[in-house]
């Protein structure tokens, strides 16, 4: 489970994430939906203790992100598409991550096949193409074995038919009992994935819904979006 | 393909938690998979090798300090080194790894000590290398009418040591000084304004501070045998302390930067 509690985080005068609180349930997919700038990236950072907050704390099982004893095995997590050095191959770049959890190459070569990229486990990730890279984010992720998924818009740069593996992976996961929070700024494309929804706009949060209830709301999904986006913050 | 299943692979133990251990090892690994900071280290100790066969081979003073000759092709090799330092660090940061490495390692005091631990250890190694390689290969190089210089005399032997000392010294200064500046190009021109340009300019305008300069240290202390034979204008600082100089500015460096790495944002 992850918990907001009053998040807050300034960057100058703009505050990028103001007083957000929320929960994400283990069981189900839950979509971190916002458009561009409304501080979902903002957010997920200082949720794994990569930037700190000004205000309010986020946790993972009760816990602060370095508070826990083996992050990779706890949480997994996808920021960037390309969050590698160009010149290590994929499956060099897994072994670097999985020597901090204490993680067997053996694993290293199960996730590759996981997602897909056995074939170019040693070619060099510079060259990978978008959904290439996507797919070694998602390994990274699952590295550990986590039971907390961390995804920022895994679904860029993917084929229609990456798309629909992308779903089917995540949906599994969730059934599995793991939390799953993966963003996107695209209410089309979360659509497809999430069952919950927690919109945000301007660094606040708009809606914690589920996909079903934000479309009835306005009988399209598009369409709640666009009036929660827009005359949102009061 | 689709389907992920339950993993064969499970964890041993929960006991223990990621720390300095699992940190060292994620960086030797970093280390080991690339192909360019090898390629930079392997044209370094040719380099410096080659300067210093030169410099035996045209050495003319029977008198002079030998030692000190054949070991002055450092100069370069610290700046390659400096450079690298930079990278361990900025290459992070370019790339965007940096938080997939700290979303895996959190304790940003101990991933910053890893990250010292391993590049100053291969630092000194291939540092020690270049300076025995160069000393054998210059002193080798020298004319007929010339008494070349032993490692069994116990200054040559300490000259040599030390100046390979000085280029994990260098090389943990980058370091800092990426992690502090954090862009590349940056910080490589802090590095070689510090310790190349400005600490020169420095000396040539104040005597009494060239001896601290860098390069000063390594050419009038470090590698120094033969007392009185440096000719700069100013007091070189006695062997020991300028190893002692160049450990502080290493270590003010990268104490800086683990207090800003610590603070900041990733």
């Amino acid at each position: 489970m992850i918990e907001a509690s009053g998040l807050s985080k300034r960057y100058g005068p703009v505050r990028a994430v103001n007083d957000l609180s929320f929960t994400v349930e283990p069981g189900s997919v839950t979509g971190f939906l916002g458009p561009n700038g409304s501080g979902k990236s903002t957010t997920m950072r200082m949720i794994l203790g990569l930037d700190r907050p000004d205000a309010g704390r986020a946790t993972i099982g009760g816990r602060a992100y370095h508070d826990l004893a083996w992050p990779l095995r706890e949480v997994g997590a996808q920021l960037e598409a390309r969050a590698f050095h160009p010149a290590r191959s994929a499956r060099s770049h897994l072994r670097v991550l999985a020597a901090a959890g204490n993680i067997p190459d053996s694993r290293v070569d199960e996730v590759l096949g996981a997602v897909g990229l056995s074939d170019g486990a040693h070619r060099r990730a510079g060259k990978f193409s978008l959904g290439m890279s996507q797919r070694l984010g998602i390994a990274s992720a699952l590295l550990g074995d986590p039971g907390v998924l961390i995804l920022d818009e895994p679904v860029n740069g993917l084929d229609p038919q990456g798309v629909r593996w992308i779903r089917t992976l995540l949906r599994s996961l969730a059934a599995e009992g793991r939390t799953v929070l993966v963003s996107s700024h695209l209410i089309s494309e979360i659509a497809l994935v999430a069952d919950h929804l927690i919109v945000i706009g301007a660094g606040r949060l708009l809606a914690d819904t589920t996909v079903t209830d934000l479309c009835a709301r306005s009988g399209s999904l598009e369409e709640a979006f666009l009036t929660l986006t827009s005359g949102g913050v009061a | 393909m689709t389907t992920i299943s339950r993993p064969a692979w499970r964890p041993a133990t929960y006991r223990s938690a990621v720390g300095f251990r699992q940190a060292a090892r994620m960086e030797r690994i970093k280390l080991r998979t690339l192909r360019s900071p090898w390629v930079t280290l392997l044209i370094t100790v040719a380099g410096v090798v080659g300067l210093a066969t030169a410099v035996g081979l045209n050495s003319k003073d029977t008198h002079a300090d030998i030692t000190s000759n054949v070991l002055a092709g450092v100069a370069p090799g610290l700046l390659a080194f400096g450079v690298l330092g930079v990278l361990v660090m900025t290459n992070e940061y370019s790339s965007g790894l940096i938080k997939a490495t700290l979303a895996a390692v959190p304790h940003r005091r101990t991933l910053l000590a890893a990250k010292t631990a391993v590049f100053g250890a291969v630092a000194l190694a291939v540092g020690e290398l270049a300076s025995f390689a160069a000393f054998l290969a210059g002193t080798a190089a020298l004319p007929a009418a010339f008494r070349a210089p032993s490692l069994g005399d116990p200054t040559v032997l300490r000259a040599v040591l030390m100046v390979g000392a000085a280029y994990p010294l260098i090389g943990l200064l980058g370091l800092g000084i990426g992690t502090i500046v954090r862009h590349g190009a940056a910080a490589t021109g802090v590095v070689i304004g510090a310790v190349f340009v400005g600490a020169q300019a420095l000396g040539a305008l104040t005597h009494s501070l060239g001896a601290y300069a860098p390069i000063a240290i390594v050419s009038d202390s470090l590698s120094v045998t033969k007392a009185g034979t440096a000719h700069a204008g100013y007091a070189a600082l006695r062997p020991w302390a300028g190893l002692g100089m160049l450990a502080l500015y290493a270590a003010v460096a990268v104490a800086a930067g683990a207090v800003l790495f610590a603070r900041r944002d990733a």
